[in-house]
């Protein structure tokens, strides 16, 4: 090879480090500041900048922000916001996994009269703006009583999650050979059986995609908990956009600061821990081949 | 033999329609039927509870002669143009950047997709306060040396729309870049290999043999950030609240502070319909063509 051939290969993999390296810094920076920003005392975030290092780190923003920030004017923390919100998905992720797991395998493992369009109206439910639909479904939830409640709003999750579950499991049971269910059906085995005992143990990779995308987009929700809950019902995020547009005195944006990484921390950890799958419920459907 | 037999027969025969049948009924009626029903309380002049006496296009007009929703439409295109082009392009950039058999590649995959784990709502602070002028960015610079730095663009109706493309940017670009990566890994080596033993610079190779094949994957991340675009809200909430103003609002919000704020439900109930067509105008032919894509390749 020739010199000036290695030299271009080098600058090459120069001019890559550099721009992954402030790429990658560049993506950490808001979480340092934050990180930052809510173990620092007040009068140290005035008087320095957002990267400068805590002079006496404290821990106290966060304590205030779990059990006594104030929420509007209710002076409560984010602790019970907290547990609305795990009350709130927990069944909505179940019965919408549950249910699209269902969906995926009968409308591929078995001849299903209309089956592309079928699932075509119940994908294009994964992508329908929800403006369209708030105004009856509030309605609608007042009309049951619900309105305003947690098991309105995990209803509400519950079914909007369905598209997506669907899409999920159907994208994995298209793949699996149909010669595996005609062989149980010709030894017996009855629709629930052969999903039961066949399908279910091999997809389990496919149902952790769907729990922890269906999890991620419920804890994360802003629009449907702003739009039909009040006061104490709301769930997490509506709570934290209460904590930092309460404007009683001065500012404490270490709590902010605290409040959103309590926040983001369960889907960030599952996002950790578990990122094949995460990555996959995010690219499944919109990249084949 | 018996009707009651025969019916056994056929639940059996269609035990798989029978099961979808539920999930069918419920959408049909909490997607499609609550979208005919806004469009029938657009007809209207409800205000605080639905009144069904029909006024004809008269909330569309309306609509559509609204200064406010002029400007949030015109935020919307700016919004959308540029947050697609920026997210589409670094996404791409990283994906490629990624693909160079770097050091670490997990790790640095991790920190370019964790954004898209967070909420906008959490996004939206972290943004908002890292854009504070007094405090944030501009002191930080100020305090490197750089006495007249200014990056008050979150306080200025000129820029503040610019702030929320940069934190959605910084949000969505890892999800790009996943997309991206898939369809790079996807990609024959012996192709590239070929391309090598040619003499082929690396950016020859990625401009007329990598790109080309890159081009699915691209009508793909730029259908689904457009779609992602279109349904903006959360953000703008957080960061800007559509402000300065209503310099940075968007058709979002508008239906939003109609619906629940000023309880005009008619009103309301027109933009969100509007919402709902951009949306369809993007979404229904790309679900449509992946659907048929599906057929042709043999799916059942």
């Amino acid at each position: 090879m020739s010199k000036s051939l290695t030299k271009r290969k080098i600058i090459e993999k120069l001019i890559v480090y550099i721009a992954v390296v402030s790429f990658t810094l560049l993506y950490l920076f808001p979480l340092i500041v934050m990180l930052l920003t809510s173990v620092k005392p007040l009068s140290e975030i005035v008087s320095g900048n957002i990267l400068a290092l805590p002079k006496e780190p404290t821990i106290e923003p966060w304590l205030t922000a779990w059990s006594s920030a104030c929420v509007g004017v209710e002076c409560v923390g984010l602790r019970g916001f907290y547990f609305n919100t795990i009350a709130i998905a927990v069944p909505a992720v179940v019965i919408s996994t549950i249910v699209g797991a269902v969906n995926g395998y009968a409308l591929t493992q078995f001849a299903f009269p209309y089956q592309r369009l079928v699932y075509g109206l119940i994908l294009f439910g994964a992508f329908t703006p929800y403006q369209a639909i708030l105004i009856p479904l509030a309605q609608t939830l007042g009309n049951l009583g619900l309105s305003g409640s947690l098991v309105g709003l995990s209803l509400t999750h519950a079914v909007y999650g369905i598209p997506f579950t669907t899409a999920f499991a159907r994208g994995f049971f298209i793949g699996i050979p149909s010669d595996l269910v005609k062989a149980a059906r010709i030894d017996g085995a009855g629709f629930w059986r052969i999903f039961f005992s066949i399908l279910l143990p091999i997809s389990l990779p496919i149902l952790a995609v769907s729990v922890i995308f269906q999890f991620t987009n419920i804890w994360n929700d802003f629009l449907f908990g702003s739009s039909l809950t009040f006061g104490r019902d709301a769930p997490i995020m509506v709570a934290l956009n209460n904590i930092v547009n309460t404007s009683t005195g001065e500012r404490p944006y270490n709590v902010h600061m605290a409040a959103a990484l309590f926040a983001a921390m369960p889907t960030l950890a599952l996002y950790i821990f578990a990122g094949k799958y995460f990555i996959r419920g995010l690219t499944l459907g919109s990249v084949k081949g | 033999m018996s009707i009651q037999s025969n019916l056994g027969k056929l639940a059996r025969r269609y035990t798989n329609v029978l099961v979808v049948a539920p999930s069918g009924v419920m959408l049909l009626l909490f997607v499609y039927g609550f979208v005919f029903w806004s469009f029938l309380i657009s007809l209207t002049n409800s205000r605080i509870v639905p009144v069904y006496e029909f006024v004809g296009l008269q909330q569309y007009e309306l609509l559509w002669s609204n200064g406010r929703w002029l400007e949030s439409i015109f935020n919307l295109a700016v919004f959308l143009f540029l947050f697609v082009a920026f997210a589409t392009f670094i996404g791409l950039l990283q994906a490629i950047l990624l693909d160079q058999n770097i050091r670490s590649e997990n790790a640095i995959r991790t920190v370019f997709l964790y954004p898209m784990a967070i909420s906008f709502i959490v996004t939206g602070v972290a943004w908002k306060w890292m854009l504070n002028p007094g405090l944030g960015i501009q002191r930080l610079v100020r305090d490197w040396g750089y006495e007249s730095f200014e990056f008050d663009w979150i306080v200025d109706p000129e820029m503040a729309l610019f702030t929320l493309v940069i934190a959605a940017v910084w949000q969505s670009s890892g999800f790009a870049m996943a997309l991206f990566l898939a369809s790079l890994r996807s990609i024959d080596d012996e192709i590239l290999k070929a391309a090598k033993i040619d003499g082929a610079s690396t950016f020859q190779t990625y401009r007329s043999i990598v790109m080309p094949l890159l081009r699915p994957a691209l009508f793909t991340t730029v259908i689904i950030l457009v779609s992602l675009a279109l349904r903006t809200f959360d953000l703008m909430v957080a960061m800007t609240g559509g402000g300065p103003g209503f310099s940075s609002d968007l058709p979002t919000n508008f239906f939003y502070q109609f619906a629940f704020g000023r309880s005009r439900l008619g009103f309301a109930a027109a933009s969100g319909i509007m919402i709902f067509v951009m949306v369809v105008i993007v979404m229904a032919p790309f679900i449509y063509s992946e659907l048929r894509n599906e057929s042709r390749r043999g799916g059942r």
